[in-house]
């Protein structure tokens, strides 16, 4: 199968991706080329297998609920881009 | 000798009997740096002065337990607390973590003095270290050739002699089809052997840290050192570290060698085969019982891979958004926007595909025909292994259908560049440990063997591996870089 331009619109908006016009056309064909790779597993018959999601037979790993130090805060936001006051600073969202 | 061609246990016989100094060790390998990193290109940050100074603290302690006093390298994935750790990324090109990862404060602990931060694919996706932001580096046995990926920059220090052991990570085959390109020892041990904490995600169902070493001695030391339990990582598996060193004896009498006909077809090159039919008869010679076997589903690992990998490297660098960390573009006018611009100018065309590739496998509509189809043939896959063992101790096979490549040469078509872990990414689908050794050449290049064992039987790799290079001594060779 081959993705629409509308397709890979769709996609890269859903990955957050500001894509050129160029790169659509680019991405989409290399995209569809590797979907019909995968498209390879269609030969095999899976209805009655369980899917593997995770290899180790561990499930919920608790630890109890207790407080304990944090990172100090300006050694948190020591990588942001902006910050102000403590906080995170990003454009305006309303 | 000089001091920067010793490995990890003959510099600690040194230390031990006061014959030499860290200072002297980290001198000696930043000489080699100096004389050789033009070419090969591995490290994206070099750390002298704090090597310096932590070599200097180990002398006047003086006791040289362990790894204390011997220099090592980091992929430039693992977060080091003060060091620049950029994932090969220009989004994280200034990210300076404020906390270490679980294996590099292991190995601090016991002294050991980090010499830099190796170059990588970005954010370990790719199998020939071009993807790196920053530039590609060479295989030393051939400066025109790639080391492979994404742990090249891990893979072509320890080769050249920059380092005697480094780690690396292992999605897909990213320890082992780089150990194999370079000539070097590379491990990735079984998922949940080692803590994840601090080592940036890729595909967190499959990563997983490992080792490179110029022998399997090395390799075990150090694995020994940073394998383990670490209630930071809820995935890290609670199962007990063996003594590796005490695998190290040499004997493969009576175990069971299994070699899949499906390894030795898949447009394997002739060269490869042939090596590794006479590491096969060797451990025979050695009084192992070798057989064929198959494994069924091997072709659809890498297709299945392609589903799985991407679809979890979409959820996991969704994190790389211009607020809290990294790169951001300061002239969007909306959040949404400032997102979409900094992801944009930040990622590289391979970290794009992928991400856009798991969003798509995971999107309305299309979730079960593929991220749900991939998870069932992973099934099938770890079914196809779980067979084997119950009559196996161990599987050998090639860890890479050619050697080293060209730089350049497959950069233009992502698939086909992925075809290079067709033989590693089975293993890492069923989250079993796998290592690379050294075991012929072909026209001047290095050939890699890689041993699957059963989930946390490290040890039965190293005692195998062992045997091997005790009696062949392929690890012996070491490149000669154009210089003397």
């Amino acid at each position: 199968m081959a993705l629409t331009i509308k397709e890979v619109e769709h996609v890269a908006m859903l990955a957050r991706l500001t894509l050129s016009d160029d790169e659509k056309l680019k991405f989409g064909e290399q995209l569809s080329s590797i979907l019909n790779y995968a498209d390879s597993l269609n030969v095999l018959e899976t209805d009655d297998v369980e899917p593997l999601t995770h290899i180790l037979p561990v499930h919920n790993v608790f630890r109890t609920d207790e407080a304990k130090p944090g990172m100090p805060r300006e050694q948190i936001l020591s990588n942001a881009p902006q910050a102000e006051e403590g906080q995170y600073k990003v454009p305006k969202i309303m | 000798m000089e001091l920067y061609e010793l490995t990890v246990h003959e510099l600690q016989e040194r230390l031990s009997r006061r014959e030499i100094s860290s200072e002297e060790i980290v001198k000696s390998i930043y000489l080699r740096i100096h004389d050789v990193e033009d070419k090969v290109k591995s490290f994206l940050t070099l750390t002298e002065d704090l090597a310096l100074q932590k070599a200097q603290e180990v002398d006047r302690v003086g006791s040289y337990h362990s790894i204390a006093g011997i220099p090592m390298g980091l992929k430039d994935i693992f977060c080091t607390r003060g060091v620049k750790t950029t994932c090969g990324s220009k989004i994280l090109a200034n990210f300076v973590p404020p906390y270490d990862s679980t294996a590099s404060r292991r190995l601090d602990e016991q002294q050991g003095v980090l010499v830099g931060k190796l170059n990588m694919d970005e954010f370990a996706m790719g199998s020939s270290t071009e993807n790196s932001a920053f530039f590609s580096t060479h295989n030393p046995w051939d400066l025109e050739r790639v080391p492979g990926g994404s742990s090249g920059g891990s893979a072509a220090a320890v080769a050249a002699c920059e380092v005697p052991f480094a780690l690396g990570t292992d999605t897909g085959g990213s320890i082992r089809q780089p150990a194999s390109f370079c000539g070097v020892v590379g491990m990735k041990p079984t998922y949940g052997r080692v803590s994840r904490w601090g080592v940036i995600a890729y595909a967190s169902s499959l990563d997983q840290v490992g080792v490179f070493s110029r022998d399997v001695r090395d390799c075990a030391l150090v694995m020994k050192i940073i394998a383990g339990h670490d209630p930071l990582d809820s995935t890290s598996a609670d199962v007990e570290v063996p003594d590796y060193a005490a695998c190290l004896d040499g004997d493969v009498k009576g175990m069971r060698i299994a070699y899949p006909k499906e390894y030795l077809q898949q447009g394997v090159d002739d060269a490869i085969k042939e090596a590794i039919k006479k590491a096969l008869l060797k451990y025979e010679e050695l009084g192992a019982i070798v057989e064929e076997v198959s494994l069924p589903h091997s072709e659809y690992a890498l297709p299945a891979y392609y589903l799985v990998a991407p679809a979890e490297a979409s959820a996991n660098l969704a994190r790389y958004d211009g607020v809290r960390y990294g790169h951001r573009d300061f002239e969007a006018g909306s959040v949404v926007e400032m997102f979409s611009q900094s992801r944009a100018q930040g990622f590289g065309d391979e970290v794009k595909r992928r991400i856009m590739l798991g969003a798509y496998a995971l999107s309305s509509g299309y979730y079960d025909a593929y991220y749900l189809k991939a998870l069932k043939v992973r099934r099938l896959i770890a079914n196809d292994f779980d067979r084997v063992f119950n009559d196996f101790d161990i599987i050998v096979s090639p860890t890479t259908p050619s050697t080293a490549f060209k730089i350049g040469e497959q950069s233009g078509d992502p698939l086909t560049l992925y075809m290079n872990d067709i033989l590693t990414v089975p293993v890492n689908m069923a989250g079993l440990p796998g290592m690379s050794v050294p075991c012929g050449f072909d026209r001047g290049l290095p050939i890699g063997m890689q041993l699957i064992g059963r989930a946390f039987d490290e040890g039965t790799l190293f005692k195998a591996a062992y045997a091997f290079e005790q009696n062949t001594g392929f690890h012996t060779m070491k490149p000669t870089l154009g210089v003397k």
